[in-house]
């Protein structure tokens, strides 16, 4: 069926191996097409799957994961690794010119998401830089597109720089940047109409703009749900305007999202932003490795999932649920998850099994021995119930505090702190992803109960 | 008489139908161009059915959005039927591949009754528009009100968006382009109560049909997806037997999220018909197959533009013949 992770595909063929505990070949061969298939349902690419499964192959016929004792737990680790390499590192700034004002060009196809992702850079550029932004509007096609950014001006208390829809695009992105230069504003974030990769007419009109106003970023805004056709755009795209980065939008919902491994194939260009939501501030770094994780179908949760569910009532899943998908997961419910996941057995081997975990910021050099997770409660412990449920009041006297109560230093506390936002952050991408799986055959257990800590 | 043949002589038979099949062909000449482009590659690469042929053919199939699942269920029964006939050579295999995607299309009947739109004859028509942000729901609108209009309909909207920036002006702006009133109320408001007063407004002039826009939203947010299970839910209670369709608009571009979006709708608000958006763009719309093959809801309407009048009534005949004409005339 549609929508399987890697893991779930992968079920059979472990099982297999598991009663001959020893990996042929052909055992691999079987393995390599599971993720190809995998691969597939997410939409990446026919072809990047075929270059990418080539990788895998090699590697996964090498001694790595022949001699592993859990190779399928080895294949996914394989695949995933390879998968993050390929989509590469972290990159999410944003450049900024030797003379004010920076200048973005927003591009891509129509609905993609350019003229809410224009507001969303704009509110980022003020908040975490502290910069001035002007929005121009420059689509003059699609009806109230004007509105549309004049609306999030507002919203945004920004001004926007348009001209209304008889003016020519390429001048109103010129002016845009002169009115900027006098306004002594820092940045302009061009927004422009929609529009098809192979309408000449309009793609034109972007190299005139760009030809103009000279850029320091173009970036080129695509829907995450997009299938196989994601190559083509991005290539045609890039080959015509040389796009400076990619923005997804779009990855709150419960796309796979193979078509950012796709996008990163064909241009070698980094996806720098991922939209999370319709609201102004939802948008995020992207990350590589969650992307990952994600194209494959979370990588082996499904199985930590299962792995848990023998040890929690359905009840306080179903709770702990609910909490994830609106984000109220306190502080309180973390103390309990990890009384559960106690009895879950060794923690190494769960937090092994979290995509990504070993490569997550703040996870990384948390060593899960019985000894932290005592530490941990007793931080927690230590807290008053008004913190444990809004951690954001926790200031530095409070920290002070809760050290000296639970006889844990500063440094720790701060270390967990950090570490739950971190982890509240991939639930949410988790949930987001598990949503889709609802309401099919025999998963209805299944889900979001992922006490993992 | 071969099948191919009836199929063909089916399309040539009026006039009207040679336009429409032209305007489809146009539409979708860079789909059909690609599409039969690689079939026929496929053919002269390969002199021999064998292995590799359909594991080709596997990956034009993919590379067209079919789908998986649809795909290897389609590979595993041409591969039986090639054996059962005893097909030895590439051009025969074609025509088979061409019989199963139309059988695919159309389902059992010949898909005309179901693709038409359910527009009462004397009462009020309500039609409710959802599906995810960005697909074309509100050019959709637009476009159907002007299409409905010059067929002597008189037509009324209501912008049931009320959350996403500039949604109302722009609805608005498609009334104004098509000539049809437009009942509104400011941003932020009840979605729920603006198409409960449109619905009374449409009663009041004694419209005939009525769209209903609605904010675009991921099927996996709950929330919203109750919220308009609600706004269905007034309409019921207003009309009896209304909403009379209620079309998901999906965007050809999309990949296999269609199908999970197809699924999700449908539970929310029992989808009646697709839109099937953006297809002058160079996706090959083949999620269409894969949706009518899992889930049995027909396409309605077929969006080739921006401009007004870049709507189609979908008809499956069409599209095969749209994507399959270059093969037909080979032979
Ligand atoms: N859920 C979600 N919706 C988004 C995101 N980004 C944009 N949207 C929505 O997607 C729809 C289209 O967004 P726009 O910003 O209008 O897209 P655009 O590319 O400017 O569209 P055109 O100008 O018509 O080409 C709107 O409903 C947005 O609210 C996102 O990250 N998540
Ligand atoms: N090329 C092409 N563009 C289309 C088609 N239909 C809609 N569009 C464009 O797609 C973009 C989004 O269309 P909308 O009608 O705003 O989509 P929507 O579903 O109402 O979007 P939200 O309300 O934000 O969820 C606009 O730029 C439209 O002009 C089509 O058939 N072909
Ligand atoms: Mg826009
Ligand atoms: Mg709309």
């Amino acid at each position: 069926m549609a929508f399987e992770g890697l893991a779930d595909r992968l079920q059979n063929t472990i099982k297999k191996i598991k009663g001959k505990g020893k990996v042929t070949e052909q055992d691999v061969k079987e393995m390599t097409r599971e993720v190809r298939l995998a691969l597939l349902e997410a939409d990446v690419n026919f072809k990047v799957v075929k270059d990418f499964i080539k990788k895998i192959k090699e590697r996964a016929i090498g001694e790595e994961v022949m001699e592993s004792l859990t190779p399928g737990q080895q294949v996914i680790k394989v695949v995933q690794e390879e998968l993050t390499n390929l989509m590469g590192g972290d990159e999410s700034k944003i450049a900024v010119a030797d003379k004010s004002p920076t200048v973005i060009m927003m591009v891509g196809l129509q609905g993609a998401g350019k003229t809410t992702t224009t507001g969303k850079l704009a509110n980022l550029l003020r908040k975490k830089y502290n910069r001035k932004p002007l929005l121009a509007a420059a689509d003059v096609y699609r009806p109230a597109a004007i509105d549309q950014l004049e609306t999030l001006g507002k919203q945004l208390d920004m001004p926007v720089y348009s001209e209304g829809t008889d003016a020519n695009p390429v001048d109103i992105a010129s002016k845009a940047v002169e009115h900027a230069k006098e306004e002594h504003l820092d940045y302009v974030l061009i927004d422009t109409a929609g529009r098809l990769h192979v309408d000449n007419e309009l793609m034109d009109e972007l190299i005139q703009i760009k030809q103009n106003v000279n850029p320091d970023e173009v970036f080129l805004v695509v829907d995450s749900m997009t299938g196989q056709d994601a190559v083509n755009v991005a290539e045609s795209f890039n080959e015509q305007l040389d796009v400076s980065g990619v923005v997804l939008t779009k990855l709150d919902g419960d796309t796979r999202g193979g078509a950012a491994l796709s996008i990163k194939a064909v241009t070698e260009k980094p996806i720098k932003f991922a939209g999370m939501g319709e609201k102004l501030d939802e948008i995020e770094v992207f990350h590589p490795e969650r992307m990952a994780s994600r194209i494959l179908g979370m990588g082996d949760v499904l199985s930590l999932i299962e792995k848990a569910q023998e040890n929690v009532d359905e009840n306080k899943a179903k709770e702990l649920e609910e909490k994830m998908r609106s984000a109220s997961f306190t502080l309180d419910d973390f103390l309990e998850q990890m009384g559960q996941m106690k009895n879950m057995g060794p923690l190494d081997e769960l937090v092994d099994m979290i995509p990504g975990a070993n490569k997550m910021k703040g996870l990384k050099n948390v060593d899960f021995d019985e000894k932290q997770i005592t530490h941990v409660e007793a931080i927690i412990q230590s807290m008053t119930s008004k913190e444990r449920q809004d951690p954001s009041v926790i200031n530095a006297g409070r920290r002070k505090r809760i050290a000296r109560g639970s006889g844990r230093s500063v440094s720790e506390v701060n270390r967990l702190l950090k570490q739950f936002e971190e982890m509240k952050k991939m639930m949410k991408q988790m949930t987001n992803t598990q949503q889709g799986k609802k309401g099919k055959k025999g998963k209805k257990s299944k889900g979001f109960n992922f006490p993992f800590m | 008489m071969s099948f191919l043949k009836k199929l063909k002589d089916k399309f040539q038979a009026t006039d009207q139908q040679e336009e429409v099949s032209d305007k489809y062909k146009e539409g979708l000449s860079k789909t059909r161009k690609s599409f039969s482009e690689k079939i026929n590659d496929l053919v002269a690469r390969y002199r021999k059915v064998d292995e590799d042929f359909f594991e080709d053919l596997e990956e034009v199939l993919i590379a067209a959005d079919v789908g998986v699942t649809t795909v290897m269920e389609l590979i595993e029964e041409l591969e039986m039927e090639v054996k059962r006939q005893n097909i030895k050579d590439t051009n025969e295999v074609k025509q088979v591949i061409s019989e199963k995607l139309v059988e695919i299309y159309q389902g059992n009947d010949d898909g005309s009754e179901e693709t038409s739109l359910n527009i009462q004859k004397d009462d009020l028509t309500v039609i409710l528009f959802v599906g995810v942000n960005g697909v074309g729901k509100t050019t959709t609108i637009g476009k159907l009100a002007h299409q409905l209009k010059s067929e002597g309909k008189d037509v009324l909207l209501t912008a049931g968006d009320t959350f996403r920036a500039g949604a109302i002006e722009q609805l608005s702006e498609w009334g104004k382009r098509a000539g049809v009133d437009v009942i509104k109320h400011s941003e932020g408001s009840d979605p729920a109560a603006v198409i409960y007063d449109g619905i009374q407004a449409a009663k009041s002039r004694n419209a005939d049909v009525l769209l209903c826009d609605t904010a675009g939203r991921l099927q996996n947010k709950v929330n919203l997806m109750n919220e308009l299970a609600k706004v269905k839910r007034v309409i019921e209670r207003e009309v009896p037997n209304a909403p009379h369709e209620v079309l998901l608009v999906l965007d050809a571009t999309t990949g296999q999220n269609a199908l999970s979006q197809a699924k999700t709708f449908s539970q929310a608000t029992d989808v009646s018909g697709i839109v099937l958006t953006k297809l002058d763009g160079t996706a090959k719309g083949g999620i269409v197959l894969a949706i009518r093959n899992e889930l049995g809801t027909p396409v309605k309407l077929v969006g080739l533009g921006e401009k007004i009048t870049d709507l189609q009534a979908f008809d499956p005949n069409a599209f095969v013949y749209g994507l399959f004409a270059d093969l037909l005339e080979e032979e």
